[in-house]
């Protein structure tokens, strides 16, 4: 395929804050004004009659678990689930076995996921060495050699002067710092959110100042030292209204949320189901209201899945013993579109939040738009579609989902990406 | 001229015509030393007396010959020979020194203001040989000096300083001495070693390395320390390598008569790459030549010139 033409779709173009009825056309991988002739030569076409074209959806919050913990996910598994979920591009986190902290890491996966060749995979490196939190890794090595961002998601960085001077030093390769924003100590040995379930339930709790402490530190770090910082996974009430305060003041800050985040409360949990055990946490009933008020006034910037597989048989325990995490990938885009059924977003929201600004964040170069001269990766949505999220419609390796089985409407059927029409579901 | 301070803490102390005047005497100074008899008895029956508490070879030395050339009479302390490791204060150590009534304590301390602080507690004329992070203005004074030989207006030029700034008293004093005089200066380094705050108009911070050299006259190159990688500063000297190091390709981006300058003592093919200094396109030696003149002219005109 290198000439596509895609027709009758309603084209949502977040760039220029349009929903329309158009022709899209993409020469070689690339969106192309239309040619002044009505016929062009050579070219596949697609209907898209009754469906939604979207710029090519981006996650930019994602563990693929390669290399090291294969038994979890590898890339080509991620990557198919991707594809399921309509995603053009996945960004993966550092946390792997060896860690993504070098060169010969970074070139790896990107090797890799180019031999794969399905779509596209961006690399975010580690902030310390080894994830240890105790000395910068070469960072500008790793934005040489690919990396869009640096993050110790999962091992977040307790000392602030490391904090600041990664800050600092990123700053110089303009790079984005990702902070998973906790207080390990204060979370202990917390399993699930601290509240009234979890006192039910007898299990150690983390409270949402867990996160709000953290939350408000980095944020600080980050408007002192005028450096980029965008927050992963924000889960509480407070962490939204410190990152609605520091955007109001000027501070050079960007953050997201999970689906699971605005959809499930700490109910969740009640017979202590593991697979919705994640870090941070379900929260209370007031925070979820909180992540979708702060995703309506434009708060919150990107929706990610954190795509955290885990094996069955690590998740086959009790919840003190279960790791956290839950995939997310072929469920963020229909649990997204809740939100649009409810009138909370609509669909230009949900492709700014899912596409152009992960795109700009991490800045990848002419995506998360519909415009003459950007990337030509798009997701293609039939987002009445009614179906069930049953688990041998899941891609990757690992089952951990709290949703199967769940009805949902809403499905992407197809992706275009390098100059590939591929067929979502 | 005249310049009638009694010590020389920092090159802020100087005016610009004093900065012209220090330079001035220095040139007539730096004949003595391409003499055959390399002494003149300008400072006989001075008594300087050279406090390290820092380890300095080249600073020290350039110092010491500098007295000599000027016939003034040195005593040398360093530290470890010093009664500063049996507890005693920094204050009792010059209030003992000053009943020996010398004329000048020339001073190097690792702590930013122990030149000040001791130039405040002795009638003798103190001179600042490099104080922690704060300043060495003797340094930007014989780099002013080196760039004066080749370069007729300091004021139409652009100066680079690349490195860890964060941490230079040479960086500093360069940065007030060379905007004085109106160079436009560019720092380069990572974020996490440049300054936090703008103090002068004429300074800029570079967005990369070639942003820096393009088009400079002078290039000043700063050592990087390997403990930087240890608090943080930096990931690690090979990282440094890769990104911060002056190479003949970066060089070539400059001014065609571009001179390279750096402190000393120079870390090979960490911040600049050996090539450039084995092809003499550095004035290393031109600097060290130059210091002792500088030297003498700090000595003569603190020490040397009647005042009343
Ligand atoms: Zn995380
Ligand atoms: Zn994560």
């Amino acid at each position: 395929m290198r000439k596509l033409i895609i027709k009758n779709g309603i084209v949502v173009d977040p760039v220029t804050k349009t929903e329309i009825k158009r022709d899209i056309y993409i020469e070689n991988g690339v969106i192309k004004d239309f040619p002044r002739e009505k016929t062009i030569k050579g070219a596949e076409t697609l209907d898209a009659k009754g469906l939604i074209v979207l710029p090519g959806l981006i996650d930019m919050h994602v563990h693929l678990r390669e290399p090291g913990f294969e038994y979890k996910e590898n890339i080509k598994s991620g990557m198919e689930a991707g594809v399921a979920g309509g995603f053009t591009s996945i960004c993966c986190m550092p946390n792997t076995n060896p860690p993504n902290d070098s060169k010969s890491v970074n070139s790896f996966l990107l090797n890799k996921a180019k031999s794969i060749n399905l779509i596209n995979l961006f690399t975010i490196g580690a902030v310390s060495k080894g994830l240890n939190g105790a000395s910068l890794a070469n960072i500008g090595e790793l934005k040489e050699s690919g990396a869009v961002a640096i993050s110790d998601d999962g091992n977040p960085v307790d000392d602030s002067s490391l904090m600041a001077r990664a800050l600092l030093y990123a700053k110089t390769f303009d790079l984005p710092v990702i902070s998973h924003s906790e207080d390990i100590k204060l979370r202990g040995k917390g399993v699930m959110n601290e509240g009234a379930v979890s006192q039910r339930l007898g299990v150690a709790g983390i409270p949402n100042i867990a996160e709000e402490i953290a939350v408000a530190r980095d944020v600080l770090l980050a408007k002192y030292y005028d450096a980029r910082l965008h927050i992963a996974h924000v889960s509480t009430k407070g962490s939204v209204n410190i990152i609605r305060r520091a955007k109001k003041e000027g501070a050079n800050i960007t953050c997201e949320t999970c689906p699971h985040y605005f959809t499930l409360s700490e109910d969740s949990l009640l017979n202590y189901n593991t697979n919705a055990k994640m870090n941070p946490p379900l929260r209370a009933k007031d925070d979820v209201l909180a992540i979708k008020e702060a995703l309506l006034d434009g708060t919150i910037d990107v929706i990610a899945s954190d795509h955290a597989p885990h094996s069955e048989d690590e998740k086959d325990t009790t919840l003190d013993d279960a790791p956290f995490g839950i995939i997310g990938l072929q469920t963020s885009l229909p649990l997204t579109l809740k939100l649009y059924r409810e009138k909370r977003l609509t669909l230009t929201d949900i492709a700014m939040l899912m596409s152009l600004n992960p795109a700009n964040i991490l800045n990848l170069g002419n995506r998360g738009g519909i415009k003459n001269g950007f990337a030509g990766d798009i997701t293609i949505v039939d987002i009445n579609k009614k179906w069930v999220f049953t688990k041998d419609r899941i891609k990757s390796l690992s089952k951990n989902s709290p949703f199967i089985d769940m009805d949902f409407v809403g499905l992407p059927l197809y992706i275009v990406v390098n100059a590939n029409l591929i067929k979502a579901n | 001229m005249s310049f009638d301070k009694k010590d020389l803490i920092s090159i802020n102390d100087l005016t610009k015509s004093d900065i012209y005047y220090f330079i001035e005497t220095a040139k007539e100074f730096k004949k003595i030393s391409l003499k055959d008899i390399k002494k003149v008895p300008t400072l006989r029956g001075k008594t300087v007396v050279n406090l390290f508490y820092e380890p300095s070879t080249r600073t020290r030395s350039s110092f010491e010959i500098a007295q000599k050339r000027l016939s003034a009479d040195s005593l040398n302390i360093s530290i470890s020979q010093s009664s500063v490791t049996k507890g005693e204060s920094l204050k009792d150590t010059i209030l003992n020194l000053e009943s020996m009534k010398p004329d000048a304590f020339i001073v190097r301390h690792h702590e930013s203001g122990a030149s000040y602080f001791i130039s405040k507690i002795t009638k003798a004329s103190t001179i600042n040989a490099g104080d922690g992070m704060n300043e060495h203005p003797t340094q930007c004074l014989l780099d002013i000096m080196t760039i004066m030989e080749e370069k007729s207006d300091i004021g139409s030029l652009k100066v680079a300083i690349i490195g860890d700034i964060y941490h230079s008293r040479v960086a500093r004093s360069n940065i007030y001495g060379l905007s004085k005089l109106g160079a436009e200066i560019y720092l380069y380094g990572p974020y996490s070693l440049l300054p936090r705050f703008k103090d002068s108009r004429n300074v800029k911070i570079a967005r990369s390395m070639e942003e820096a050299v393009k088009n400079a006259d002078v290039i000043i190159m700063l050592r990087i320390q390997k403990e930087r990688a240890s608090y943080y500063f930096i990931p690690s000297i090979e990282e440094y390598r890769n990104f911060f190091k002056l190479t003949p390709n970066l060089l070539s981006l400059a001014s065609k008569d571009v001179i390279v300058l750096h402190p000393g003592p120079v870390n090979r093919d960490v911040e600049i790459a050996g090539s450039i200094i084995n092809e003499n396109k550095t004035r290393i030696l031109k600097q060290v030549e130059n210091g002792v003149a500088v030297r003498m002219a700090c000595l003569y005109i603190l020490l040397g010139v009647q005042k009343n």
